[in-house]
């Protein structure tokens, strides 16, 4: 990790634009397209490849919602059944234009989605999964009994196709064309700013909030996102096959798109079409298992528990890891210019004002009445023997807990009640003691989140400014040349210079370190501290926590000391180290 | 009066089933931290193991129930070392979906065996019941009720006086540590599924002959125990049993003063009323994230 490295100033990133990189894929639709509309079918195949293609958008969604953010949802069904009761229903009784319906139908799942989604995802992931299944459960109770609007168990008959596209080769041609455009922008999504968001809340959730990413909000998106996905299909498939019946919407058939999108991999929209085109190719080819009525949806619950001991991230999931390994190691990163901290001035000469903060855990006070004024670009240390409050006072800080009492000002913003994405949108920057990295991404990946936080006005628009803002980060910490790798490949400490780059790409206005010393060995704690000076010497406030009294003493100008959650000493370092109640905390008194 | 008086009963008969597979629900939960999405087939499979002994072969009910009791503990063998056991160190997430796979797998192989008819499955007592002044008293719902109130007074005395129970327990709160004191946390992890299968065996050969013996029973009696298991409190052995009895109370007041159909739905709006305003449930634990 040599410095020397990032002084050479580098032209920038300039990529050519999406849509000329992106180009063999679309040539590759049109051409699918062409097929679709050309090729004669016999109706049998026709439905089958009309099945598979309304089939994968909605298995588009689970990669969105499961593969993406990491959330569950075991109701895509009861989705895909809104969007094909929406179109069954208008076109056929109420003799709406099939577009309206459509589009209608996807207003209608996005916003069951989005209230379905709010009212669960703060609650952990099984809260999500049973009401997924009550919701589904539920649709189900209503398509069968509301007899008056849904015919009940006789289902929707005589749905119709726009003017457009009557022969069924047109109607599958452009069904493919909406696979192809679906499939287009899920595949594109984990490389935008709201799918880095959602990959980083399924990777580390606390990191993502501290990050300046809105959990609760990603999630919800992520929901929304695979709801409407499988309405769109459910509109598209009624329109195919011109009658709907509720069984085609039950609870088993949103198992067996979570298998589909389980066996082909969940993280790709590739695996999808895969996993559906396998689900429902080997089914016809075994048309004898459904002689007895059970044996095919046992057969398929056996796959579930054997993919996901033995294949977890599917069969394109398989696949695409290896390439990506590979590729590590033979694509060259682009060349960064030198890191620029430009920390907000807005405020006055103190940057972070603490006043009486307390955080009580029952009877405990683990942090009681503490004052802290961090000045502006200093650098500030806060010590204190094991159990004294440090790194309480820091979660407090950064809004992992709630003040029990007093009051946090940071650069004249009161942030007390914020939520940690807030915070970090204010201005603050951190790192963790237990290393909390984004683990399925590169370390590229991983800057690029932080540097995307909110009111960062060191980046420009558009993802190459982002990429040169988060290589330069990189750079700025020794590791440029390694942008590409996933965070497996790399040592503890390089790591921890990983964490210290996320928050620096983000442009903060202080930055909290906590233990960035621990578990390094001494020749790291040496560059440890050669850049702590670099990042000093650009005028970022710190406020770090450690043990490691040299680098705390050599580092900081300021110190404070914490005992059994109280303030025993503030002050210049050399002042604060030698004061008598400081020795006795940490050597014990005579 | 007498109206409401007969389907309190009849609500805390069917309430109490709910209660002891959502105890199977919490035990398994606070051992492992994952929810068993199968749990409810672990109550359809001995109640078909019951029809198997009893009805098929023609055995006397007292050696069936043994027997499908003795079959359930060992299905919980067989559950953990093939569901949860080869994912004990992924995250919560292939674990249930794994579940959900078992529960798929168990019911359909059932069908595939029985097929579709619903089975019959004759009660415990000869007689039908008691007219107690204005309410009749089944004699299956009362049976429920009994065996019921004595779990809970075992569940008690075994977590809480003996030197097992407090071994799981100390499984169930600190995994490591309690490795470290020398506990076998895979023979704890075991013992919770064993017991637990007992348990939603019991379940199901209790509610058997109220209910039809049919291959849905399970996923509709899970749901509403997990349901149940929200109201009372995550996590709460408590709040499951309270959780319960409340659910089969309302479900069945709801259906007789509201609608029949629809039966099976008000457990789930309950359900999704608490998430939005009471996640914590009555007893109240804490839901919010661990920093």
């Amino acid at each position: 990790m040599s410095a020397s490295d990032n002084m050479i100033p580098a032209p920038a990133v300039r990529s050519k634009p999406l849509i000329i990189r992106h180009l063999p894929y679309f040539i590759g639709a049109a051409v699918l397209v062409a097929l679709a509309a050309g090729m004669r079918f016999d109706g049998y195949i026709l439905n089958i490849l009309l099945q598979a293609t309304t089939f994968s958008i909605a298995v588009f969604g689970l990669s969105v919602v499961l593969g993406l953010c990491g959330q569950i949802n075991l109701a895509q069904a009861a989705f895909f059944g809104f969007g094909a009761y929406a179109v069954g229903l208008g076109t056929a009784d109420l003799h709406l234009n099939f577009w309206l319906c459509l589009v209608g139908g996807c207003a209608i799942t996005l916003v069951a989605g989005a209230f379905l989604g709010m009212s669960t995802l703060r609650l952990g992931g099984h809260y999500l999964a049973m009401v997924t299944i009550s919701f589904q459960q539920i649709v189900t109770l209503v398509m069968i009994n509301a007899i008056g609007v849904t015919h009940g168990p006789d289902g929707v008959a005589n749905i119709r196709r726009p003017e457009l596209f009557q022969s069924s080769q047109s109607y599958l041609a452009f069904c493919v064309a909406m696979l192809a455009i679906v499939g287009y922008l899920v595949w594109h999504l984990p490389d935008t700013k709201l799918g880095r968001a959602m990959r980083a809340v399924r990777d580390n959730e606390l990191a993502a909030g501290v990050n300046g990413i809105d959990v609760f909000r990603t999630k919800v998106s992520a929901f929304a996102v695979c709801a409407v996905l499988g309405g769109l299909a459910g509109g598209l498939f009624a329109g195919g096959f011109a009658y709907v019946s509720p069984d085609q919407f039950s609870f088993a058939e949103s198992i067996q798109f979570l298998t589909m999108s389980l066996l082909g991999g969940v993280a790709s929209p590739v695996g999808s079409v895969i996993g559906t085109g396998l689900l429902i190719l080997i089914p016809e080819w075994l048309r004898f298992l459904k002689s007895v009525p059970g044996l095919y949806l046992a057969i398929y619950g056996l796959s579930v528990i054997l993919i996901i001991r033995f294949m977890p991230d599917g069969i394109w999931g398989f696949v695409s890891d290896a390439f990506t390994r590979w590729r590590a190691h033979t694509r060259a990163p682009p060349v960064a210019g030198a890191l620029q901290l430009k920390p907000a001035t807005s405020g006055g000469d103190i940057v972070l004002e603490v006043t009486g903060l307390s955080k009580h855990f029952g009877g405990l006070k683990a942090v009681d009445g503490v004052d802290i004024a961090v000045k502006r670009g200093s650098v500030h240390a806060l010590i204190g023997p094991n159990g004294s409050g440090k790194t309480t006072t820091l979660n407090v800080l950064s809004g992992l807990y709630k003040a029990t009492a007093g009051r946090i000002v940071l650069d004249g913003t009161d942030i007390t009640n914020m939520a940690p994405h807030q915070r970090t949108a204010a201005g603050l920057g951190r790192t963790f003691q237990n290393i909390r990295l984004f683990r399925s991404m590169t370390a590229l990946e991983n800057v690029e989140i932080g540097a995307e936080r909110p009111g960062n006005t060191m980046i420009g628009k558009g993802d190459d400014a982002l990429t040169e803002r988060a290589m330069e980060a990189l750079t700025f910490v020794g590791l440029g040349n390694r942008a590409n790798e996933l965070i497996s490949s790399f040592s503890y400490g390089h790591q921890r210079l990983i964490e210290i780059a996320r928050a620096l790409a983000s442009n903060p206005t202080l930055l909290l370190l906590d233990e960035p010393a621990a578990g390094l060995n001494s020749t790291e704690k040496l560059e440890l501290h050669e850049l702590l000076k670099r990042i000093a010497a650009q005028g970022l406030t710190i406020l770090i926590i450690d043990h490691d009294m040299t680098l705390v003493s050599e580092a900081a100008q300021h110190i404070t000391v914490l005992n059994f959650g109280r303030r025993i000493a503030d002050g210049e370092s050399m002042a604060v180290l030698r004061h008598p109640d400081v020795v006795s905390a940490y050597l014990g008194s005579e | 009066m007498d109206l409401v008086l007969q389907l309190l009963f009849t609500g805390i008969g069917i309430g109490a089933v709910y209660a002891l597979v959502a105890l199977g629900f919490v035990l398994i939960f606070r051992a492992t931290n994952v929810v068993n999405f199968a749990q409810g087939e672990f109550s359809m499979v001995a109640a078909y193991l019951m029809v198997v002994f009893s009805v098929d072969l023609g055995w006397p009910y007292w050696l069936s129930f043994l027997i499908a009791l003795a079959g359930m503990a060992l299905f919980g063998v067989i559950f953990n070392l093939g569901v949860y056991y080869p994912l004990r160190h992924r995250t919560y997430l292939p674990v249930i979906i794994a579940t959900i796979g078992a529960s798929i797998l168990l019911s359909n192989s059932v069908l595939a065996i029985y097929g579709p008819q619903p089975q019959v499955l004759q009660g415990w007592f000869d007689t039908p019941g008691i007219q107690l002044g204005p309410v009749y008293l089944d004699s299956q719902y009362l049976l429920i009720i009994g065996v019921t109130i004595l779990l809970v007074l075992f569940n008690f005395w075994f977590f809480e006086k003996t030197l097992l129970g407090k071994k799981l327990q100390a499984t169930s709160q600190d995994k490591e540590m309690a490795s470290l004191l020398g506990i076998s946390v895979s023979t704890m992890i075991m013992i919770t599924f064993i017991y637990s299968a007992v348990l939603g065996g019991l379940a199901g050969i209790l509610v058997a002959p109220v209910l039809f013996v049919s291959i849905q029973m399970g996923s509709t009696i899970a749901l509403k125990a997990f349901a149940a298991t929200i109201i009372g409190g995550f996590g709460d052995v408590a709040g499951a049993i309270v959780g319960g009895l409340a659910l089969g109370v309302i479900e069945t007041f709801g259906a007789a003063y509201i609608s029949v159909p629809y039966k099976d739905g008000f457990a789930f709006l309950v359900l999704i009323a608490f998430l939005v305003f009471r996640p914590q449930g009555i007893f109240g634990e804490r839901v919010a994230e661990k920093a």
